[in-house]
């Protein structure tokens, strides 16, 4: 039981301290009494035996350290003698403290919120069962025009995805996801929704470990064309009905086709994300047609590794069958190769770039801001030399010195980590509210691990810190510091050249941060001011659905079309109305490959040529001022059986119809109806997506009848196009009032949500940017009163003997100038390299983009400057008598 | 020749662990009793005395109580624990091995 006995005195020690302390000097008392009594036994008088005594004690303060030091606990007690010390001497210095610590809770506030999205984003584990072994596969194509963007994962064929999964065996399962969109409606028709939803083979759920929170998953035999099970997912369930687990077993409207509710999925399963609100089994709803295809690309696939397989070697298995597929498929577009993904990096797509690049900038600045700090914290070891000497003198070690130092810093960084949580706590939920792109944003929280993270940073930045400013000013030459006339500024000097070496590093790295910010801003500016190749201003837009029970046959989903087209035309405000299958910046709306009647074959091993596809009315390229270059824009005849013509872009007809005109000639599309399309007219490029290359663009007649889903309407109006949005709906509404309407934004809007992303992450460096650049003029400002504060008497001199103000004012300036070029240069050269990292994520700009390099430059100088004259002109003010009698 | 209360190193834990073996004592009479069974030889410092008393508190070795001393006074006498017997032991068999040792060396040459 001796460590219980241990334990007990160890508690005892700790609680009852004092009183330990007391009993001590009582036990050292007793035994210099006996000691006395001893030696007046012996003769002594009783002061002789006194003396003698405490003679032979020896030094009782060193004995009463010695014996107390044997107690446990000596080291806490250590550390809160240094923490009561630090406390002291920081709150008599509030504004430093304030400062400092107001600087740190922003640094790591802001670096911890990054972290905590990070970790969501990309690398906490998804909620399966062991996500460990489950990997995305794609389809990669080899050509050079696929992989110019360096991002090459082409969505998976249907009957790709069959054969992998019948003829390889290196994993345990397949499951294939496809997008897909409904209007919802009660049994009763009521309450039409448009709504995300995904259609997942029937064994995704039990391969990722899901089960249903009330019901069932999908079966086999439900995984079929005319399946109609249906789960929901919890937020739908919850939202649209009440919660009511007597849903499962009923029925709801898809599209106008009755659906039977079979599940719900559990509320923590928001793949592939939190706006999908139902699933149907995958091959549910498929066109017929399409399913034994290889190069309709629609599908994602996950899988599920064998334990024993290596990730190679099963997929190997599956390049052989798709490579064989290849072979098979002459021209048409299927793949050569299957590239596997991280089903993390999956979900993160377009975001895990930017946020890396916003976790390196946030890094940059903590940098920044610890540095900041130790500059201020060297100042402050300057001004306490003295006190530090002679600690030093008395016996102080050098290690105790540090320690106390270092305690001080540690405090600043807990208070300013502390404040950083708080604040991470609300810039986290602002960041996953904010950046639309990011996935799995419910899922993004402050949590244990983050509070680690955040521990960590605040000891890091606590070292950071508080080391060097530590070791500087407790070294050997303190003492010299005593010796010292008051007048000599000499011992100062090695402290103002480590300030001045500190703030350049802080300024370097400002540089770099305004760099990479202006760059990507200007990157920004770029996507924004892009010009479309059709009108942006003054158009609203809006998508509507029709349900494909209602529209049954050509003729109607036309009188439908025409109809509505009419009543807005007829709109007071409208000037003109394009109706089509998606607008010029609204995102790729599906691609085909075609054939050209009147050329020689491919070569064997050549790929088909590949074209964006759209439909649009005969009105829609006027409306959206697409210029025609040749031949004729869609009539009204142009219509159901009559509709075989088509309408290509000018690349298209640069790029297949070099040297010759291409009206008149004849295009076959393999896969859309295997018909003949004659060309009648060629019209202006539009971009599909701002920042992306112009792609060919084939245009069908959307009269011909067939295009019910995703619908989109662009209308434009003489003001804001807002103010229309409402009579147009109630138009609608007037034709079908069971119509939803979504997406209704004006075009600008609508461009600027695809840009989000870029925009995010743009602003958000230049704010973290701005910041540092504050901390470094700060930084500056400081270094350089200090220094003015040190040669008072030296300045003072210089103007009693004859120097100007002008001389007194350049030589203060120089001085303080002189780190921020070292820092401007040294940070310069290191953006030459930081830039070519964001390379990727500029568009429009060179990463040595010399009006960025320029900006920056002057900016830094500009601020530079501004937070050199204050001090500089107060030492060129100084009345030469006053400084000379100051000490 | 050195001071005769030179105390070899880490032995003084040994003594005072085997004056207290037959009953407790006060950091006073044990010093006395170490210098007088070592026939005045050993003569331990209060220096060493009260830390060294206090290590082996810490440790569990000894346990002190507050009591009335000879003279009437509250004194603080050390008592061995049970862990403490175990440890004299080890160490006692330690010294023995340790001073024949040494005995060999010097009577060696």
């Amino acid at each position: 039981m001796r460590w219980f006995a241990q334990l007990q005195m160890r508690i005892q020690m700790l609680v009852r301290r004092t009183a330990a302390m007391v009993r001590l000097d009582d036990e050292l008392r007793f035994h210099v009494d006996h000691q006395i009594e001893e030696n007046i036994a012996a003769g002594m008088s009783q002061e002789e035996a006194h003396y003698a005594a405490m003679r032979v004690f020896g030094n009782p303060a060193l004995l009463r350290d010695q014996a107390h030091s044997a107690w446990s606990w000596t080291s806490l007690e250590l550390l809160l003698r240094d923490v009561r010390y630090a406390v002291r001497t920081l709150i008599r210095t509030p504004g430093f403290s304030l400062i400092s610590v107001a600087v740190m809770s922003l640094c790591i506030g802001a670096t911890t919120s990054l972290f905590t999205v990070v970790r969501s984003v990309l690398l906490r584990p998804l909620p399966f069962r062991d996500p460990g072994h489950l990997v995305m596969l794609y389809e990669h194509f080899r050509d050079s025009r696929s992989n110019q963007e360096g991002f090459n994962y082409n969505t998976v064929a249907p009957a790709d995805y069959s054969d992998w999964r019948a003829q390889t065996h290196g994993f345990e399962d397949m499951a294939a996801i496809r997008y897909w969109q409904f209007n919802l409606t009660g049994e009763r028709g009521e309450l039409p929704e448009e709504v995300k939803a995904r259609g997942g083979s029937w064994n995704l759920f039990p391969m990722l470990g899901v089960p249903a929170a009330i019901g069932r998953t999908f079966t086999e035999s439900e995984d079929r064309l005319d399946g109609t099970a249906v789960m929901l997912t919890w937020n739908l369930f919850e939202r649209r009905f009440a919660g009511d687990a007597s849903i499962v077993g009923r029925q709801v409207h898809l599209d106008g086709k009755p659906y039977t509710v079979v599940g719900v999925l559990p509320q923590w399963f928001t793949y592939p994300d939190a706006k999908v609100q139902l699933w149907v089994p995958y091959l549910s709803g498929l066109p017929p047609d399409i399913v034994p295809h290889h190069d309709y690309h629609f599908s994602t696939v996950v899988a599920r590794l064998r334990p024993d397989v290596s990730l190679a070697r099963a997929l190997s298995q599956v390049e052989a069958v798709q490579y064989r597929l290849h072979s098979e498929n002459l021209h048409a577009p299927v793949a050569e190769d299957v590239a596997p993904r991280s089903i993390n990096d999956d979900l993160a797509r377009d975001v895990k770039k930017p946020l890396l690049i916003l976790m390196c900038a946030v890094a940059c600045m903590l940098l920044i801001g610890c540095l900041n700090v130790a500059n201020l914290l060297v100042a402050r070891g300057a001004a306490r030399q003295r006190e530090t000497a002679i600690r030093g003198a008395l016996g102080a070690q050098r290690w105790t010195l540090i320690r106390g130092q270092l305690t001080e810093s540690l405090l600043i960084c807990l208070a300013g980590g502390g404040g950083g949580v708080l604040l991470s706590l609300a810039a986290t939920q602002w960041m996953a509210s904010t950046w639309k792109d990011l996935p799995n944003a419910v899922g993004i929280h402050v949590d244990g691990v983050v509070l680690g993270f955040a521990c960590a940073l605040v000891f890091l930045a606590a070292l950071l810190a508080g080391l060097l400013p530590a070791i500087s000013s407790t070294g050997k030459a303190v003492f010299a510091t005593l010796q010292a006339a008051s007048r000599t500024t000499s011992g100062n000097l090695s402290r103002a050249t480590l300030r001045k070496t500190l703030l350049t590093v802080e300024i370097a790295v400002t540089v770099v941060l305004l760099i990479g910010a202006g760059l990507l801003l200007r990157s920004f500016v770029r996507l924004r001011s892009t010009d479309l190749g059709c009108v942006t201003g003054n158009v609203l837009t809006l998508d509507l659905s029709l349900p494909a029970q209602k529209y049954g046959s050509p003729e109607k989903v036309n009188a439908f079309n025409e109809a509505l087209l009419e009543k807005l035309r007829a709109l007071p405000g409208a000037r003109a109305v394009a109706l089509g299958s998606s607008l010029p910046g609204e995102g790729y709306g599906g691609d085909d490959v075609f054939t050209i009647k009147e050329h020689p074959p491919l070569k064997p091993g050549e790929l088909l040529p590949d074209a964006l596809i759209r439909m649009a009315e005969p009105g829609y390229f006027s409306a959206l001022q697409i210029p025609l270059l040749t031949g004729r824009f869609f009539t009204s005849d142009d219509r159901l059986d009559h509709a075989g013509k088509i309408i290509i872009s000018d690349r298209l007809a640069r790029q297949f119809f070099p040297g010759e005109n291409p009206v008149g000639k004849t295009i076959h599309v393999p896969a859309y109806k295997d018909a003949d399309y004659e060309i009648v007219g060629v019209v202006g490029d539009t971009l599909w997506q701002v920042g992306k290359p112009v792609e060919p663009t084939m245009y069908w007649p959307i009269l011909e009848g067939s295009l019910v889903r995703g619908i989109s309407l662009a209308i434009r109006t003489d003001s804001d196009p807002l103010a229309i949005s409402v009579p147009v709906q109630r138009q609608i509404a007037a034709l079908d009032p069971a119509l939803p309407v979504s997406d209704v934004l004006t075009l600008q809007q609508a461009i600027g949500d695809s840009l989000g992303n870029a925009s995010f992450s743009a602003k958000l460096v230049l704010a973290f940017a701005s910041l540092s650049l504050l901390l470094a003029a700060v930084g500056l400002f400081g270094v350089l009163s200090y220094l003015v504060a040190q040669r008072t008497s030296e300045i003072g001199i210089r103007v009693a003997l004859g120097a100007q103000r002008e001389q007194v004012l350049r030589l203060v300036l120089l001085d303080g100038l002189r780190p921020a070029l070292f820092g401007l240069v040294f940070g310069l050269a290191a953006s030459m390299g930081a830039a070519r990292l964001i390379q990727s994520m500029l568009y429009g700009t060179k990463p040595l983009d010399p009006s960025v390099f320029a900006a920056v430059s002057a900016t830094l100088l500009l601020v530079a400057a501004v937070a050199c004259a204050v001090p500089a002109w107060r030492a060129s003010r100084l009345d030469p008598m006053q400084a000379l009698r100051m000490e | 020749m050195g001071k005769p209360n030179d105390l070899v190193q880490g032995t003084l834990d040994l003594l005072i662990l085997k004056t207290l073996r037959l009953e407790p004592m006060h950091g006073w009479a044990i010093g006395k009793r170490i210098q007088q069974v070592s026939g005045e030889v050993l003569q331990v410092q209060q220096g060493s005395l009260y830390p060294a008393l206090h290590r082996l508190e810490q440790q569990g070795w000894i346990k002190a109580k507050w009591a009335e001393s000879e003279t009437g006074r509250q004194a603080k006498f050390y008592s061995l624990t049970g862990a403490g017997r175990g440890q004299l032991e080890k160490e006692t068999a330690n010294w023995a091995r340790l001073s024949a040792a040494i005995d060999l060396i010097v009577t060696e040459a």
